[in-house]
């Protein structure tokens, strides 16, 4: 069979944002992954409360003030997230390298919080059912705050020993997608674990 | 750059260009080499053949245990061991098998038919087979080691929970669902991202080939539905070894929410199976009809909404628990509604080969098969909707006769005939016709004669998973028959095997396109150059390679190092030029690392912690960002 030769594709551009990439493919289709899971486990907290009365079952709740810290500064971490995000789609080295280093110093802080969190649940997970949902939601999203922070540090020690190409600077704002994510999955989790209780009560 | 177009290319630049693109695309000989292969093709072909490998393994035990009930009070087989042998069974067969193999043909065959040079992550690709392999491997040793899953496939608790099946065993199985839905869900994605963005130029959704849009629909499944099991056997797990509560009634757990979180994912999990079949079928149907599809939009339509569908009937596997009648009705209708796309397609399918010229060579006879049992098991399935027939017939043999005529009818047979019509293009030699025939009517026979029997069996009141039973029951003639059809079906995959080695060596030689199909996987040499596509294929029609006149094509790809052309998501324009991953062993590693990690946890519980830091190095090692000093020199200023 003869092959005809009818066009060129040399003069695309090799690299691009957004929804024009593989790789941001990939990521949405982690985020619906992780994201499901996040629902299914959710769901499990309250098939669990509907078993148990009163709820939690020693009635303490666990404790708002250091959760709420967190949350607030999660909320307040989309500002220069949302910010690194235009910065790196305008492909400018400098603040794309600021931006990433403040990321990476609020993730750390936030993991440090999350630290004395698991500490003022009030509950550990062998004690009861409770327990249990408790700790794998907070343990669920711990892991994907250390994934991401792991990946922006990774990413904040390359922009700062190289320069950056389009291709990185993709990278970067995927990497601010999957931040959203992590961001908006806490605050359905924050309410499950702190609010619904004392809803409850 | 190229002179004027449209051009033909002569023969001395085709050459030149294939020399060039044999360097960056081809995988050496060397172990390493072939270690660090992130080739689609031949991850691809891994895949299908250790899945095969773990189906024959799979049937070994089903002839064990078919060899045990043959006759009653049998001893050869003791109970401890049954419980291992049927939980190993369906294990192997629903995670080591069916959802690997379907994932796998995908793997080889969905780059070939949009038309691309690899899969959308290739390394990603890579690294889930080995840490399927793994999986495999893992549980399959400590089977052989008398530590294998005993609970069932489902692993019901309180069952598989820490206080009746104390031990290793179910621990095995738990991380076994881990490894092969790690696996699957990788594959998934990638198969998502590589259908929605690398479709040739012209494939826009609406000339997609059924079979992009049957594993574009199951990806979506995988990554909604396995999240669900991979959640409940965490939880399992963590009960048995690290004292949590999620299932232990006494500490405000619940039995029921394993099998809510199980079914969610167990049901649609069968049509995981099943939809990458009717892409096969709907292949197979087209090229040996030689016909476009009838109703091409109604079977889209019906694929989507089978995959819609499986997730509002998984409670139809729990009819027994005592739920409110409102919630039984609902999973009634919802179960009775899925068989009307099954309907559709069958029809569509009878329409094709009616309205065409069909060949009735061995892939069609396999589809002929599959339509013949999978109607039968169809009917027992809208029987089995309704709840006061499913309570009477629940956990008996009339079960095990129906699963098995939908996913051996509904998955393997279509498999089979899969094998027929793609080995030319795997290997570049025809399998034997004449044992293919061989094959298909033992395997047909033999399946009828095995499975239909249990039926009766079922509506006699035998119980599934019971090791043996007692004479005077009348069960004696019917068990020894369902045996007997069962060693036809051995003898018949025994056919298979010998008929692949036997043409590997000698059989005829395939061509290009050897049955004259329209998808692109066809376009070009059997077995496929490393680069799949020397230039960007042009799609014009539905049938790709069915359109009068030349092969229209792009160029501009580079042959110097691995690129693969991006198009846009609905319409698929050429849009940009993506680097493909090199070959690397970074994936490997990170299998190895997964491995230790996830088996280390089974027998210390810190392992989650700590496992986890040799995987992020292998992990920051494969994915560090790489300096494409090439596209410095080639991108604009």
């Amino acid at each position: 069979m003869k092959h005809q030769i009818v066009g060129d594709v040399a003069s695309l551009p090799d690299a691009a944002f957004s929804h024009r990439t593989l790789i941001w493919w990939g990521v949405l289709g982690f985020i619906l992954i992780e994201g499901t899971a996040f629902v299914l486990a959710g769901g499990s907290y309250f098939f669990l409360m509907n078993h148990t009365t009163p709820w939690p079952p020693h009635r303490v709740p666990p404790d708002l003030l250091i959760a709420s810290c967190f949350t607030a500064l999660l909320l307040l971490s989309e500002i220069p997230n949302v910010w690194t995000d235009r910065v790196a789609h305008a492909e400018r080295l400098i603040p794309t390298r600021i931006g990433l280093a403040v990321m990476t110093l609020i993730g750390l802080a936030l993991i440090v919080l999350r630290w004395f969190e698991f500490q003022h649940l009030n509950i550990k997970w062998d004690e009861n059912a409770y327990g249990s949902i408790v700790w794998a939601l907070l343990f669920l999203h711990t892991v994907h705050l250390l994934t991401d922070w792991v990946d922006t540090l990774v990413l904040t020690v390359f922009a700062f020993i190289h320069d950056l190409e389009r291709t990185h600077y993709s990278d970067v704002a995927d990497n601010c997608l999957y931040w959203h994510f992590v961001a908006l999955a806490w605050l359905p989790i924050y309410g499950l674990l702190y609010w619904v209780p004392r809803m409850l009560k | 750059m190229s002179a004027a177009l449209p051009r033909e290319p002569g023969s001395a630049e085709i050459a030149a260009l294939d020399a060039q693109l044999q360097r960056t695309w081809g995988t050496g000989r060397g172990l390493w080499e072939r270690l660090a292969t992130v080739d689609h093709k031949i991850v691809g072909r891994r895949y299908v053949i250790t899945g095969f490998a773990f189906f024959v393994l799979a049937g070994v035990l089903a002839l064990l245990m078919r060899t045990q009930l043959m006759k009653a009070d049998h001893e050869l087989i003791s109970p401890d061991r049954y419980n291992q042998i049927f939980s190993m069974h369906g294990t192997t067969m629903m995670f080591l098998f069916a959802v690997p193999i379907m994932e796998a043909m995908a793997v080889y065959l969905v780059p070939l038919m949009c038309g691309t040079r690899n899969i959308s992550f290739p390394r990603l690709n890579a690294y889930s087979y080995w840490v399927y392999l793994a999986g495999g491997v893992m549980v399959w040793i400590a089977f052989l080691l008398n530590v294998g899953p005993e609970t069932g496939w489902f692993s019901y608790v309180p069952l598989a929970g820490p206080e009746y099946s104390a031990g290793k065993r179910t621990d095995f199985w738990a991380q076994m669902i881990t490894f092969t839905e790690v696996a699957a869900l990788a594959v998934a994605v990638e198969l998502v991202a590589t259908i929605m963005k690398q479709r040739a130029p012209g494939m826009t959704l609406a000339r997609m080939p059924l079979f992009l849009w049957a594993m574009l629909v199951t990806s979506l499944m995988v990554i909604i539905a396995m999240p669900a099991v991979m959640l409940a056997s965490s939880f399992l797990i963590s009960d048995r070894l690290i004292g949590t509560h999620f299932y232990n009634p006494v500490e405000g757990g619940d039995a029921l929410l394993w099998q809510h979180l199980f079914w969610f994912f167990g049901h649609p999990e069968v049509y995981i199976i099943f939809l990458p079949a009717l892409g096969m079928v709907s292949s197979i149907v087209i090229t040996f009809s030689r016909r476009t599809i009838f109703a091409y939009t109604l079977m889209v339509l019906a694929l989507l909404a089978t995959g819609l569908l499986a997730f509002g009937l998984w409670v139809h596997h729990m009819f027994a628990t005592g739920l409110p009648r409102l919630g039984s009705s609902f999973y009634t209708a919802a179960s009775m509604m899925i068989a009307i796309p099954s309907g559709v397609q069958i029809f569509s399918w009878i329409a094709t080969m009616w309205d065409g010229k069909p060949r009735f060579q061995s892939p069609l006879l396999f589809v002929i098969g599959f339509i013949v049992i999978f109607v039968l098991g169809g009917l027992t399935g809208v029987m089995l909707a309704a709840v006061p027939l499913d309570l009477q017939v629940h956990d008996t043999y009339f079960v095990v006769a129906h699963f098995h005529y939908v996913l051996i009818g509904g998955a393997v047979f279509p498999l089979f005939g899969a094998f027929y019509y793609w080995f030319p293009k795997f290997t570049g030699r025809m399998l034997s016709e004449r044992l293919g025939r061989w094959n298909f009517w033992l395997f047909f026979i033999g399946f009828n004669v095995a499975f239909f029997p249990m039926h009766i069996l079922g509506l006699a009141g035998m119980p599934r998973r019971v090791y043996t039973y007692p004479s005077g029951l009348g069960w004696e003639s019917l068990n020894l028959l369902s045996s007997l059809g069962a060693f036809l079906i051995g003898v018949s995959v025994v056919l298979f095997i010998i008929n692949v080695m036997r043409s590997l060596r000698v059989g005829e030689p395939a061509g290009d396109n050897p049955w004259d199909a329209p998808t692109l996987e066809w376009a070009m040499s059997s077995p496929p150059p490393p680069y799949n596509f020397m230039h960007v294929p042009v799609v014009t029609g539905r049938e790709a390679l069915w359109q009068p006149g030349p092969r229209q094509v792009l160029e501009g790809l580079s042959p110097s190092h691995r690129e693969v052309l991006c198009t846009t998501a609905l319409a698929a324009e050429p849009d940009i030029r993506q680097p493909s991953a090199t070959p690397s062993l970074w994936p490997l590693w990170a299998a190895l690392a997964t491995t230790v990690w996830f088996i280390g946890s089974i027998f210390d519980a810190r392992a989650v912690v700590w496992g986890a830091f040799p995987l992020a190095v292998c992990l920051i090692g494969w994915l560090w960002p790489t300096h494409p000093e090439p596209f410095r020199e080639r991108s604009p200023a």
